[in-house]
């Protein structure tokens, strides 16, 4: 069983298929990683570089926008990715900005 | 003799095919709820009450709501018979469920609390009336028709990382087959179609149907919007998020798997309402697991296949729901809740294509009278979606 898994060639990230530890180097698909943090099982690892305000893409879909930079081998979750769907915080927010 | 897959239910009078042979015990109103579930409870498990939570105080869409669900279910294939329970001063008329099962060709009749003169008499009446159905239930045989024949009801809950990965991609390939060979899929749940819509409406066979899938999806996504809230209270939901999904667009692009990979959107339709034409269609439900599975079973589904990662009993009064986890520590510590356990195939050790085998085995066995998890342990949940507040 691999440590991770890609689903889609367009994606960077790829899921945890168990935990992984911060140093341990896996290789995943034609990519050798060094993850940077712990990961628990089920949770994504940026296979790349993603810059604050680029799109995280899984399923060769974007699941949101990253809120900030992410380094290769880092967690990627709701710490560093926002969703852009159904954000009525963010619309309100803007509201109260404009008064 | 049919070619092909085929399972064992029972004919109705309106061509369709049911798989199990429910008496259906149905209260017009909340007030009427307690007798409907005892009359039903005597005779279990051919019985099914569909307590709810309304009938009375309702105005508009949302009493219409109520009262075409509950008309749905009085015609839904796996009912024999009928047994409206009314209080006798609500707003869903009795009448008018006890017609529509009739007009469907099943048996009905109504009892009414306030008529009988209390809950000892309206029981006991209920009880009598109920037996004697219940026996002309037993005496009905099985008959074999398609696969082509089955509506089936594709439905996620409790969802991990496992859902998209594994058990969502097993269970789409049964829908794929099932669309083959002429079925019928139902897919419900909007919020959690949101940042996948686009995937499914590049397979609407026509355009007004790719249409009305985004307006659908835009109306629910506006309507979380005009909160101020973040979705992310709800959608992924705390547990989603602790199992590792961090978006809404990444839950649906997971939980859209599951409606097939090549299987054609053929039509958009409202909760509740007649899902008619084989393919796939998409309900309009919220993504509460209860309320969605008692829509689509509503619209003539007559099974559901119901993926897990975390876990999760959902059943349904009149439908049987099949679990599926791709957790194998879920199909360990949820042992008596879970139907099939397709794990292997993140371990390597089994095929998408074997596991879709397997399951698409369950789907007719069951189809034909096996009883599920859910069945097997009571779990017959029950909710009408509700669209505005009680006046």
């Amino acid at each position: 069983m691999n440590a991770a898994i890609v689903i889609s060639a367009a994606d960077n990230v790829a899921t945890a298929l168990e935990p992984l530890d911060s140093g341990q180097t896996v290789r995943i698909n034609e990519i050798t990683l060094t993850i940077a943090e712990a990961i628990p099982r089920g949770h994504k690892v940026a296979l790349r570089a993603i810059r604050a305000g680029e799109r995280v893409i899984k399923y060769g879909s974007p699941i949101g926008l990253a809120s900030s930079d992410i380094a290769p081998g880092a967690h990627v979750h709701v710490h560093n990715v926002a969703s852009t769907r159904g954000r009525g915080d963010l619309s309100s927010a803007a509201m109260s900005r404009e008064e | 003799m049919t070619a092909g897959p085929s399972f064992l239910g029972y004919a109705r009078a309106d061509g369709r095919a049911g798989v199990r042979n429910h008496v259906l015990v149905v209260p017009t109103v909340i007030c009427a709820a307690v007798v409907a579930e005892r009359i039903a409870a005597a005779i279990a498990p051919v019985g099914a009450a569909l307590p709810h939570l309304a009938g009375c105080g309702q105005l508009g869409p949302d009493m219409n709501m109520t009262h075409d669900t509950l008309a749905a279910y009085t015609r839904h294939p796996n009912v024999g018979a009928v047994i409206v329970v009314a209080l006798g001063c609500e707003q869903v008329v009795a009448q008018q469920l006890a017609d529509s099962a009739r007009q469907a060709g099943k048996p009905a009749q109504i009892v009414s609390i306030q008529g009988e003169g209390g809950t000892v008499r309206a029981t006991a009446h209920g009880i009598e009336i109920a037996r004697a159905m219940a026996a002309d239930a037993g005496r009905a045989e099985r008959v074999r028709f398609p696969a082509s024949s089955l509506v089936l009801s594709v439905k996620c809950g409790g969802s991990d990382y496992t859902s998209g990965l594994a058990s969502n991609p097993v269970v789409g390939r049964v829908a794929d087959r099932l669309v083959d060979l002429g079925g019928a899929v139902v897919l419900g749940e909007i919020a959690e179609i949101m940042g996948a819509e686009h995937l499914l409406a590049e397979r609407a066979t026509d355009p007004a149907a790719a249409t009305q899938l985004l307006r659908v999806v835009s109306r629910v996504e506006a309507e979380a919007m005009a909160l101020g809230l973040d979705i992310r209270g709800t959608q992924p939901a705390p547990g989603n998020i602790r199992g590792g999904l961090t978006t809404i667009e990444e839950k649906s692009l997971g939980a859209t798997h599951k409606a097939g990979e090549r299987t054609r959107l053929v039509d958009v339709v409202a909760y509740a309402a007649p899902i008619g034409k084989p393919g796939l269609t998409v309900m309009d439900t919220p993504g509460l697991d209860v309320e969605s599975v008692t829509g689509m079973v509503g619209g003539g589904a007559q099974v559901v296949i119901f993926t897990t990662g975390l876990g999760t009993p959902t059943g349904n009064p009149i439908a049987p729901v099949i679990k599926v986890t791709g957790n194998a520590r879920t199909a360990t510590t949820m042992a008596d809740n879970t139907d099939i356990d397709v794990s292997g195939v993140l371990a390597d050790a089994e095929s998408f294509e074997s596991a879709a085998e397997r399951v698409f085995g369950d789907l007719i066995e069951v189809s034909s009278g096996r009883p599920t998890a859910a069945e097997r342990l009571g779990h017959r949940e029950f909710a009408i979606h509700r669209r505005n507040p009680t006046f």
